[in-house]
């Protein structure tokens, strides 16, 4: 492993952290590395590098490779994290605004995972609510997984759990309001 | 009209680099009065003093103004250096073209200007400085400590040493504060108790030192020299002369309560005396807890007293005492750990704290020793300790280090080792904090010798499996989760201010800071100081502390404070308020909003249309006043005045800054 020049990459990131801290209101500067949010992440045994590595690769400059880095996809975003970490960071926050900034620079590394995100969008805002059994069908399809999760269906579809045509709710259009104005305010996708 | 000279200092580049100082003394000769005007690199050193010297016996100057730091830095300077020059000390003004002009601006022209207006104004009102002279107050040569800790039982047993009465105060019923709870002291393992009960015993028996315990400060009156102090002694129902310690009432006493000062670990009796060391070791009935002052049922403790000592009518008594000084050692409370909910503190009976841990260890504790579970009584054999629980945490609100628990785990680790040979610690640590004399060896031999496994992360999480305790963190050295399976985990709880210390600090009039530490007047060089002229601190109250420091810190309290007692009279502030009886209304509004009760009434006899009248006017004390000036802007009259800021000294700089 090659020694990572800080004396570059720190001062060449400023920008990226000056922009954490500006748009998504995450100061990487408070975070004193203790890992109380790793520890108790959910999610953390299927990720490469834990909440508190990717941080620290933010604080050292290694931007790209804190923004490839398949585990922030894999957050669920439960919020345990924020909720326990003893200087404010809000990991949950930050793994959020990695992942859009990852989206901005077309350096997603788990593309099912962001396709998956786009598409649960879509349908919510197209109804206003969740159709699930839509959501997955799209899904599979685009994904290329047409039997994925497929044999669940019969007994889902015995018990009620799924609806096959969609239902909308009484006022979708003040959910597609909000939709469009987090894209007037993002002036991008998500 | 008055000559005055004006000094520019450079501060070596402090003041130059952002202020044109050579034209700050160039305009300073036009201003009104002035005779003389110079600037140099160092105003404070002994040449530039020298200079002002020469130049007020050259050019016959009234008075003289320095234009260079804060008067809080050098104005003392600057006043004897007038007096060595044969003028008044006040005589003189300071302005501080440093933190306001050169230290806060970027630009050297609007440093300059600015420089500028604010030398124009101090010249105005120098001009009409009249010469001022201290008066002189008595001191009560006694001094008050409370709080009988190790910092305070230290700070009463030197200044009794050093020949002065001193009045040992506490609110629990014997001395010995946190330190008497402790098994074992870092990094030398001495007992505790070892060390403490002979100093304990000695404060008792000084000739020079009155006990006062389980008594409270409710008030405090008067100033520096003369502090009147309000105490309530709080009913012991037991007569002290009578009692001779025998026990027996505690043997008998029906009524079990949980321990204080075994943290909750084992029961005491209503009628107890707290530890087996406890000076005094005579009984008190906790009133809260007694069957015969709850119900009026029982009386078995009056029954077997052989000395009928036991006096249920006993009521609080409150005196007033005069001291000269104070010193405030009020130490700390243990973080509240039932905060961390992830922990299961407060829920899980084993997760216990670092005192908890010292009850359980120590001979004379709930357990003889032996350390066992609260919850069952088993002997843990891995035992897990957090570090930084209620430190380093700004979302619980304790942003501050508690300093001493880094040190008082691996002590922990040590002796637990040495206790249970078959036990292994895990210690959760995010920085190993051990400055101090022998304390990195002393944490190096706990990993080595004593077999401490030390993990680099903070705990997330603890929940319960059967009869085990999971404890889930991230290491974060390797960056992967990690579990231990623990049958004892240990929180190294940290210090939090005393939940009262905000009270007693409104009542000492002392300041303290956003948690509720004391503030000391200086960090670097008044530590020992509050801005309270007379009290001094020591101990944790000032903020977290071992024990060694707060020893030192003790000692230098009764240094400060011996020092002020053995000053015959006090040399009163110059620059107080003085009531011109002439417009006086009588009306007493000053009274009322005086602080330091400096002012009272008083009647004057006038001679009105030929008849003698009689009238009621304001006086000041000048031992008491300090001058804040609340009194002048409470005037209706303007009869107050502040010698040294006088309202006409005012108006003048501001005529000065308009009519630039």
């Amino acid at each position: 492993m090659g020694s990572i020049q800080l004396s570059n990459t720190v001062p060449d990131s400023d920008e990226f952290r000056a922009l954490l801290k500006k748009e998504y209101e995450s100061d990487l500067s408070l975070c004193y590395q203790c890992g109380k949010c790793s520890a108790g992440c959910p999610a953390a045994f299927a990720m490469e590098n834990t909440v508190r590595q990717i941080i620290r690769m933010v604080q050292l400059g290694l931007t790209k490779e804190a923004l490839t880095t398949y585990s922030i996809w894999v957050c669920a975003s439960c919020e345990t994290c924020s909720t326990r970490c003893p200087r404010h960071v809000e990991p949950a926050k930050v793994m959020e605004a990695l992942r859009i900034e990852a989206k901005k620079a077309g350096l997603v590394a788990d593309k099912r995972a962001d396709l998956f995100n786009d598409l649960f969008l879509q349908s919510v805002s197209n109804h206003g609510r969740l159709h699930e059994v839509g959501l997955i069908m799209r899904y599979n399809l685009l994904s290329g997984q047409w039997f994925k999760d497929a044999m669940l269906a019969p007994s889902m579809m015995m018990q009620g759990k799924l609806k096959v045509l969609p239902e909308s709710i009484k006022n979708k259009e003040a959910v597609a309001k909000i939709f469009k104005n987090v894209q007037k305010k993002r002036g991008g996708q998500k | 009209m008055k000559r005055i000279g004006v000094f520019v200092c450079h501060c070596g580049t402090n003041i130059a680099n952002t202020v044109h100082c050579d034209q700050v003394a160039e305009v300073a000769k036009d201003f009104p009065g002035v005779v003389y005007s110079c600037d140099y690199k160092y105003m404070c050193a002994e040449p530039g003093q020298q200079l002002i010297q020469d130049a007020v016996r050259e050019h016959n100057l009234d008075g003289y103004v320095v234009a260079a730091c804060s008067p809080r830095m050098h104005e003392p300077t600057f006043r004897k250096c007038a007096e060595r020059a044969g003028l008044n000390p006040y005589m003189i003004e300071q302005v501080n073209i440093r933190e306001q002009c050169s230290w806060v601006h970027a630009d050297k022209e609007k440093g300059t200007e600015k420089s500028i207006d604010l030398l124009r104004m101090a010249v105005a009102k120098a001009r009409k400085n009249e010469p001022l002279s201290s008066s002189t107050i008595p001191v009560t040569k006694r001094a008050l400590v409370i709080g009988a800790g190790i910092a305070g039982i230290q700070t009463a047993i030197d200044i009794a040493d050093n020949g002065f009465q001193v009045t040992l105060l506490d609110r629990e019923h014997s001395i010995g504060g946190r330190m008497a709870q402790v098994d074992k002291t870092f990094p030398t393992l001495d007992c505790s108790a070892c060390i403490l009960t002979p100093k304990m015993v000695e404060a008792a028996q000084h000739p020079n030192i009155e006990m006062v315990t389980y008594a409270e400060v409710t008030a405090v009156d008067g100033f520096v020299g003369n502090f009147d102090v309000t105490i309530r002694k709080k009913a012991r129902y037991v007569d002290f002369d009578k009692c001779t310690g025998c026990g027996a009432c505690q043997e008998k006493c029906p009524k079990k309560v949980s321990s204080e000062f075994e943290m909750g670990l084992g029961p005491r009796k209503a009628i107890y005396v707290p530890f087996p060391q406890a000076v005094p070791n005579k009984p008190v009935i906790d009133a809260e807890h007694c069957r015969y002052l709850l119900d009026g049922k029982c009386g078995v403790c009056k029954k077997i007293c052989p000395t009928e000592a036991v006096d249920y009518e006993q009521k609080d008594e409150v005196i007033v005492e005069r001291y000269g000084s104070i010193v405030v050692a009020t130490g700390f409370d243990q973080f509240d750990i039932s905060k961390y909910e992830e922990y299961g503190a407060g829920r899980y009976p084993d997760v216990i704290t670092g005192l908890h841990l010292e009850r359980l260890m120590n001979a004379s504790g709930p357990t003889a020793g032996k350390i066992k579970r609260p919850s069952d009584g088993k002997v843990p054999e891995k035992i897990v300790f957090i570090k930084c629980v209620g430190s380093r945490d700004e979302a619980k609100g304790r942003p501050y280090c508690s300093k001493a628990c880094c040190m008082y785990v691996a002590k922990h680790a040590t002796l637990i080792k040495e206790k249970m040979p078959q036990s292994k610690s895990y210690i959760f640590y995010m920085d190993v904090r051990t400055g101090g004399k022998s304390y990195e060896e002393f944490y190096k031999r706990t990993q080595e010798q004593y077999d401490g496994q030390y993990i680099r992360g903070r705990v997330s999480k603890i929940f319960q499996v059967g009869d085990k305790l999971i404890v889930r963190g991230e290491d974060s050295l390797i960056g992967r989760p990690v579990e231990i399976e623990a049958d004892l985990v240990v929180l190294a709880a940290g210090m939090e201010p005393r939940a009262d210390a905000v009270a007693l600090a409104r009542t000492l009039g002392i300041s303290y800071d956003q948690h509720g530490w004391y503030t000391e007047a200086h960090p670097k060089l008044q530590p020992i100081e509050t801005h309270t002229a007379g009290i001094y601190l020591a101990g944790v109250c000032q903020g977290p502390k071992d024990i060694p420091e707060s020893v030192a810190q003790a000692s230098a309290a009764a240094v400060k404070a011996t020092g002020l007692l053995s000053k015959g009279e006090l040399t009163s502030e110059a620059m107080i308020a003085e009531c011109n009886e002439a417009v006086c209304a009588g009306c007493g509004l000053c009274i009322s909003v005086c602080p330091y009760k400096a002012i009272e009434k008083k009647k004057v006899s006038e001679r009105v249309h030929g008849q003698m009248k009689e009238r009621v006017v304001a006086v000041v004390n000048p031992g008491l006043c300090q001058g804040c000036g609340a009194c002048t802007v409470n005037c209706p009259s303007s009869a107050m005045n502040i010698n040294g800021f006088t309202n006409e000294q005012i108006l003048a700089e501001v005529d000065a800054l308009c009519q630039r």
